[in-house]
């Protein structure tokens, strides 16, 4: 990301300087307290200003906290449950029972790995359809259990293979969005990295929907719509303008219901500072949803998908006959 | 990995023979590339059509009077949003409705000339204001509230009004007790409504659940080509799924699945015959039998 080197450069300062002063001896802590301050400064010039797609390589970064790092950092208990019960068992989805607190919750997010053979074995958080078929039979059985749903967000979209379409990758997106309104507990979604699209939406359906500051939501890729719209890759940074997919275009346009700070400079610089801010945000958000009357929970999310973000008036309430 | 993995990506409506190359890029956009459009545009009102399938030239009003199906090879040509509905609904008994709805360009999107631009010249082309059309009629004698979404309309792309009026129509359903029935043939969610037109796949989700459990019946017939944010919500989720023949039907277009996947994809890959034999449509239905069908199947939901 370009417009990290400066910090990533001051950050290389620091560490040859603490290390020299650590090696000779010295006490440098006055230097070493205006290098810090020097790499806050730039790194608030830095994210101040971030374009579009800067944010949408923010999202992307490969230190960033994945949802591996929110079960271990943010969960107190988490059992994780595998399988669709008829093709297999997804890793680019990770389902289970958790616990913050005295908050007990069905799990499920996009899972993409860390290390390169966990990537590989997440397939890059890119599910098939017995990926989206393990969530919906898990969440149901939420359902049944009356546990609630928090959904951790962050795919670059749903795997476009042979695979994935001979044993239905769009019919299955369908039928947890279909099957996400009737499910009679409480839904919170997090976006946490990356909302590519459909794969995003299969476990998105939330009674509240929540975006980490950095990261993006998308009908389509920056680099895709680049290549369909403008034919040209080079434009991806145009497209990504364009698309409004960051975490405060989305609030405007009222798509989302609420954004989390990241650190300065973003969940990748401090983690464990990213995880406690959603671990905070999730305890306050459930406990919230927990209030609504079970019988106006599916009236409420239905209503709210319904007419989600449309500008008044726009529509009729409803398309029924007058009589 | 493609980057095109949203599913969203554009068609074309290339015919079987030359699957694996056929999506394209923006719906609508496409158009320009395919050598059938041209054909069509060049000799407006032309008395012969060659069918891209068998590359046989057809009398154009045979082709018409036999539902735009080809007389030599069966292949199902694309018709637009007024073809359907003249050849799914009883003669006279449409009644549009929710026909004045307009889209926004709420991003201010601009790409080689700006979306609401886009918008008002394909208005003006295909008569429509969207690529739905939507509205009251008789199925041999049966009412249903009819939807027919238009490939010529920006690619058949769902955006905010597309989601709105198939919403409007489950309710009208609903309230007048009669079966959805809508067509398909879309490149999938609108890109230039952003992430507002990937929320119409949970719109039109939330407006089907609502109609099932209103005890409402519905059926989609998904016709070539319907992919990507269309495919992975109502098309999908309708009681009933059925297909035309050769209809190219999947969640990513088969070119994004080919840079992807970096190989050829196999022959038939993504047809309706391909989702019928995987079981993930109910039935195919050529054009000669649609409405007789239709009719049937509304009589079979009704109970014994």
């Amino acid at each position: 990301m370009a417009f990290e080197k400066p910090i990533q450069e001051l950050e290389e300062q620091l560490r040859e300087f603490e290390e020299l002063s650590d090696r000779n001896n010295l006490d440098a802590s006055a230097e070493i307290a205006a290098l810090r301050a020097r790499i806050e400064e730039s790194i608030d010039a830095a994210y101040a200003d971030l374009s579009p797609w800067d944010r949408v390589n923010v999202a992307r970064h490969p230190e960033r906290p994945v949802a591996s790092d929110y079960i271990a950092g943010a969960m107190d208990d988490f059992f994780e449950l595998h399988g669709d019960r008829t093709f297999g068992d997804d890793r680019a989805i990770v389902t289970g029972f958790a616990q913050v607190e005295d908050q007990r919750f069905l799990l499920v997010g996009h899972r993409k790995g860390r290390t390169m053979k966990e990537r590989l074995a997440c397939n890059f958080g890119c599910a098939h359809p017995e990926g989206y078929r393990k969530a919906l039979r898990k969440m149901q059985l939420a359902a049944r259990m009356g546990l609630p749903i928090v959904s951790l967000i962050n795919t670059p979209g749903a795997y476009p293979g042979i695979g994935a379409e001979e044993r239905g990758q769009a019919g299955a997106i369908a039928e947890n969005i279909l099957g996400m309104f009737s499910l009679e507990v409480p839904i919170l979604a997090i976006v946490i990295g990356e909302g590519g699209s459909g794969g995003a939406l299969g476990i998105g359906v939330g009674d509240r929907v929540l975006m980490m500051e950095y990261s993006y939501y998308s009908v389509i890729s920056p680099e895709g719509c680049a290549a369909i719209l403008w034919k040209d890759g080079e434009r991806t940074p145009d497209a990504a303008s364009a698309l409004r997919l960051t975490a405060p275009d989305l609030m405007q346009l009222g798509v989302v219901d609420g954004v989390i700070k990241e650190p300065s400079g973003g969940a990748h610089r401090d983690r464990q500072r990213a995880i406690d801010s959603m671990r905070r945000v999730l305890l306050e958000e459930l406990k919230l949803l927990k209030e609504i009357p079970k019988a106006e929970l599916l009236k409420r999310r239905r209503a709210k998908y319904r007419h989600l973000a449309a500008v008044p008036g726009r529509f009729p309430e409803s398309g029924a006959a007058t009589p | 990995m493609s980057a095109e993995i949203a599913g969203s990506a554009g068609l074309s409506e290339e015919p079987q023979k030359r699957q694996g190359q056929a999506a394209e890029g923006e719906l609508g956009e496409t158009r320009r590339r395919s050598r059938l459009r041209w054909k069509k545009k060049d000799m407006p009102g032309g008395l012969w059509v060659k069918c891209d399938a068998c590359s046989q030239t057809i009398y154009r009003k045979d082709l018409e009077d036999n539902n735009m199906v080809c007389p030599h090879c069966s292949f199902h040509f694309t018709v637009n949003g007024t073809q359907r509905v003249q050849m799914v609904a009883d003669e006279g008994s449409f009644e549009e409705r929710f026909g004045g709805f307009e889209a926004m360009d709420r991003l201010e999107f601009e790409n080689n000339g700006s979306y609401a631009e886009k918008v008002k010249k394909t208005a003006e082309k295909t008569g429509h204001a969207e690529a739905l059309v939507s509205g009251l009629a008789e199925v041999c004698g049966r009412p249903v509230v009819l939807c027919v979404l238009d490939f010529k309309f920006l690619g058949g792309s769902m955006g905010e009004v597309v989601g709105e009026k198939f919403a409007l129509s489950c309710e009208l359903a609903a309230s007048l007790k009669r079966p959805l029935v809508v067509f398909t043939s879309s490149g999938g969610a609108r890109m230039h409504e952003g992430v507002l037109s990937l929320m119409q796949m949970a719109k039109t989700c939330s407006a089907l659940a609502e109609l099932s459990d209103a005890g409402g019946f519905s059926i989609c017939v998904m016709a070539n080509p319907t992919t990507g944010g269309v495919t992975a919500s109502f098309a999908m989720v309708t009681d009933l799924v059925l297909a035309e023949p050769g209809a190219l039907i999947g969640f990513a277009g088969p070119r994004v699945i080919a840079t992807t996947i970096k190989q050829e994809l196999p022959p038939g890959f993504q047809r309706s015959e391909f989702l019928l034999e995987k079981g993930h449509v109910d039935a195919i239905v050529p054009r000669s039998e649609l409405r007789e069908t239709l009719a049937k199947l509304i009589d079979y939901s009704s109970g014994s």
